[in-house]
C-alpha cells in the first residue's frame, strides 16, 4: 500500500497545493470575520456515531460525525458532515488527491474510484454512504515505483496530455480488465464511455488498455510483431 | 449543498413515516438527489437512506410468469441480468444505455423512474419556473431544443427516464408503500402530465416509497428493443428514445404491440395510434413507416425542437422493425 501522504502536512516542503490550501484558508478566515455566514465549524464538533447494529435506525449529522471508510485496504477514520461526498472525503480529509474533482456532477469521470471492484463516480456518492464498502483509489492501484500494468501501459502508450482525466481513465480500464481480461476495442470504448478527456487522447487510451490487457495475460500487445 | 442529517430507517414502514415529514428526501443511489442538492433545487433537513432496506435489491421471478425488480437494483444489474436480457430485451437495453458505467454502478431502478427532469430552467437555481412554484415555463419562448413536442403545457419538460418507456412497453406496474399500506399501480398511470400538476411528474404521495417494479409475462413470441438518438455517442441524455415490443402470431401478423417514446413528452409517451395501426397488420417497412407517422401526427414542436419529429419517426420505424425481427434494408 502506498504512503498516503497529505501534501504540505507531513512535510514542510513548499508545494503548489499547500500554497493554494493556505490561500483558501486565508480567504475563509476573511469571510468568517466579514461575512454573515461563517464556514462550517468542521471537525471540531465531531461526535462519535458508530455503525448501527443491524435493524437499528441511525441518525448522522448534520454536524460532523466520525465515520470509518475502508480505503486502499486500510480503515480510515474521518470526521465529516453527512453532506460531504466521497470525492471530497478522499481529497480533503484523506489527502488522496489522485481522485480528481472536475464537473462534480457525475458527468466527466475524473473522480472514478472502485467501490467493491466496480467503477463509480465518487462525486455522486455521500462519504457516509460508502461505509462498509471497499474503496480503491488510484493511489491504491499502484505507485510510481510499482505501477499497475494499466498505469505502465498509459505511460508507454503516451495516453495522456494534461493528465487530469488520467486517474479516472486508469481506474475505468483497471476495473474492466479485472472482470474481462481480453476485451475487444468496443468493450474498451464502452468501459471508458464515462471518462471525458478534453485533450482528446482517446486513441492512445484505447491502445494502452489493449496493451495492458495483453501484458496481464502474458501475450504480445496487439500490433506488435511476433 | 445545505446541511442535513442522514437517517437510516428500520424498515419500509419506518421509511414511509420518515418521508412523510416535511423537508425529508429519499436517498437510494443518490445520483439525482446529489445533483439536486448541489444545485440547491432540493434542500432537505434530513435524507432518508433507503439503501439498507431489505427485499428491494433483487431481480426475481414474480411467481406468475413475470419478473419483480426491486427498486434498489442498480442499472448495471438490470443491463446484465440474463432473464431480462432474454425475455425483456428492451428493459436491459434501456438500462445499458443510461448514463455512464460509473453512474450505472450507483444509480437504481427506483431512482431512474423518479429522477427529476433535466430541463435547464428547472435545474437552474436562479430560475423560479412553473415547476418550482413560479409563474411560467421558460421553455415557451425560451431555449427549448430539448423540450417536449407532444402533450406539453403548461410545463414543457420531457421525462428523462430510459427505463420507463421500456417497462411500459411490457405493461409494468410499480408497488408503492406508504402509511396507508401498499398499492400497486400501472407504470403508465404512475406518471402524470403537467396539466394535472406542473410541480410533479408522478403520483407518488408524500411518505410513499417505490418498492419494486413488476413486469408481467411477455406475450407469446414477443420481442422488444430500445433505441435512442443522442448528440454525443459515448453517453448523453436521449434527444428521443423509443421502446417497442412486437409479438407476431399466425401468418406472421402482429398479435400484440406497444410503442413508447421517451424524451418527447412530459411523461413516457405511449402511442396508441401507432399500436392500433400495427395490430393485426402484416409487418413490413411501409406499415412501420405509417405507424411512425401516426405516432407523431399530434406533435406540436416549439421554436427550436422541430428536429425531434423526423428523428422520432425514424426511431419508431426502426424500433418496430427491429422488434418485429425485420432487417431494415440499407
Amino acid at each position: 500500500m502506498p504512503d498516503n501522504r497529505d501534501d504540505g502536512q507531513r512535510t514542510r516542503v513548499f508545494t503548489r497545493r499547500a500554497f493554494i490550501k493556505g490561500a483558501g484558508a486565508a480567504a475563509a478566515i476573511t469571510s468568517f470575520i466579514g461575512g454573515p455566514t461563517p464556514p462550517s465549524a468542521g471537525v471540531t464538533r465531531a461526535q462519535s456515531s458508530p455503525t448501527p447494529a443491524s435493524g437499528a435506525a441511525e441518525r448522522l449529522g448534520p454536524d460532523a460525525a466520525t465515520i470509518v471508510l475502508t480505503v486502499n485496504g486500510k480503515s480510515r477514520k474521518i470526521a465529516v458532515e453527512p453532506r460531504v461526498t466521497l470525492a471530497e472525503a478522499l481529497r480533503d480529509h484523506l489527502g488522496l488527491h489522485g481522485t480528481k474533482l472536475v464537473c462534480d456532477r457525475g458527468a466527466c469521470g475524473a473522480c472514478t474510484v472502485h467501490l467493491d471492484g466496480n467503477p463509480v463516480v465518487a462525486c455522486m456518492m455521500l462519504a457516509a454512504d460508502a461505509r462498509g464498502h471497499e474503496i480503491v483509489t488510484i493511489e491504491g492501484l499502484g505507485a510510481p515505483d510499482r505501477m499497475h500494468p494499466v498505469q505502465s501501459a498509459f505511460v508507454e502508450a503516451d495516453a495522456l496530455q494534461c493528465g487530469f482525466c488520467t486517474p479516472g481513465m486508469v481506474m475505468s480500464v483497471a476495473a474492466l480488465l479485472s472482470r474481462n481480461p481480453a476485451p475487444d476495442m468496443g468493450e474498451v470504448k464502452r468501459a471508458v464511455a464515462g471518462n471525458i478527456c478534453r485533450c482528446g487522447t482517446y486513441p492512445h487510451v484505447f491502445k494502452a488498455a489493449l496493451a495492458a490487457a495483453a501484458k496481464m495475460r502474458g501475450v504480445k500487445p496487439p500490433g506488435e510483431r511476433a | 449543498m445545505n446541511r442535513f442529517e442522514i437517517v437510516t430507517p428500520l424498515d419500509v414502514p419506518h421509511a414511509s413515516q420518515l418521508l412523510a415529514a416535511p423537508h425529508h428526501a429519499a436517498l437510494a443511489g443518490g445520483v439525482d438527489l446529489l445533483d439536486l442538492l448541489k444545485q440547491g433545487i432540493a434542500a432537505p433537513t434530513a435524507v432518508v437512506n433507503l439503501k439498507g432496506l431489505r427485499g428491494m435489491d433483487a431481480i426475481e421471478p414474480d411467481g406468475r410468469g413475470g419478473v419483480r425488480i426491486g427498486a434498489l437494483v442498480k442499472l448495471r444489474e438490470v443491463a446484465a441480468d440474463p432473464l431480462l436480457c432474454d425475455r425483456y430485451a428492451a428493459v436491459a437495453e434501456a438500462a445499458a444505455q443510461a448514463a455512464t458505467p460509473q453512474v450505472r454502478n450507483l444509480a437504481t431502478v427506483g431512482g431512474n423512474l423518479l429522477q427529476r427532469p433535466r430541463c435547464w430552467y428547472f435545474r437552474n437555481p436562479d430560475v423560479k419556473c412553473l415547476k418550482k412554484g413560479g409563474e411560467r415555463c421558460y421553455a415557451l419562448g425560451g431555449l427549448n431544443r430539448y423540450h417536449a413536442i407532444l402533450s406539453g403545457g403548461p410545463s414543457f419538460i420531457v421525462h428523462p427516464s430510459n427505463l420507463a418507456p421500456a417497462l411500459i412497453a411490457f405493461g409494468a406496474s410499480v408497488k408503492l408503500a406508504g402509511a396507508a399500506g401498499e398499492r400497486t399501480i400501472g407504470l403508465e398511470q404512475f406518471f402524470i402530465l403537467p396539466k394535472a400538476d406542473p410541480a410533479r411528474e408522478n403520483v407518488l404521495a408524500p411518505g410513499e416509497v417505490l418498492v419494486a417494479v413488476t413486469i408481467p409475462a411477455p406475450a407469446p413470441g414477443a420481442r422488444s428493443t430500445y433505441i435512442e438518438a443522442r448528440e454525443k455517442q459515448s453517453f448523453d441524455w436521449p434527444l428521443v428514445s423509443v421502446a417497442a415490443m412486437v409479438a407476431r402470431g399466425g401468418a406472421r401478423r402482429v398479435s400484440d404491440v406497444r410503442v413508447v417514446m421517451g424524451a418527447v413528452a412530459p411523461i413516457p409517451w405511449r402511442s396508441h395510434e401507432a399500436e392500433a395501426l400495427l395490430r393485426g397488420a402484416h409487418l413490413d417497412g411501409e406499415v412501420a413507416a405509417r405507424a411512425a407517422d401516426a405516432a407523431l401526427k399530434d406533435a406540436v414542436p416549439l421554436s427550436d425542437n422541430a428536429y425531434k419529429v423526423p428523428i422520432a419517426k425514424a426511431l419508431v420505424r426502426r424500433a418496430i422493425l427491429r422488434a418485429g425481427g425485420i432487417e431494415e434494408p440499407g
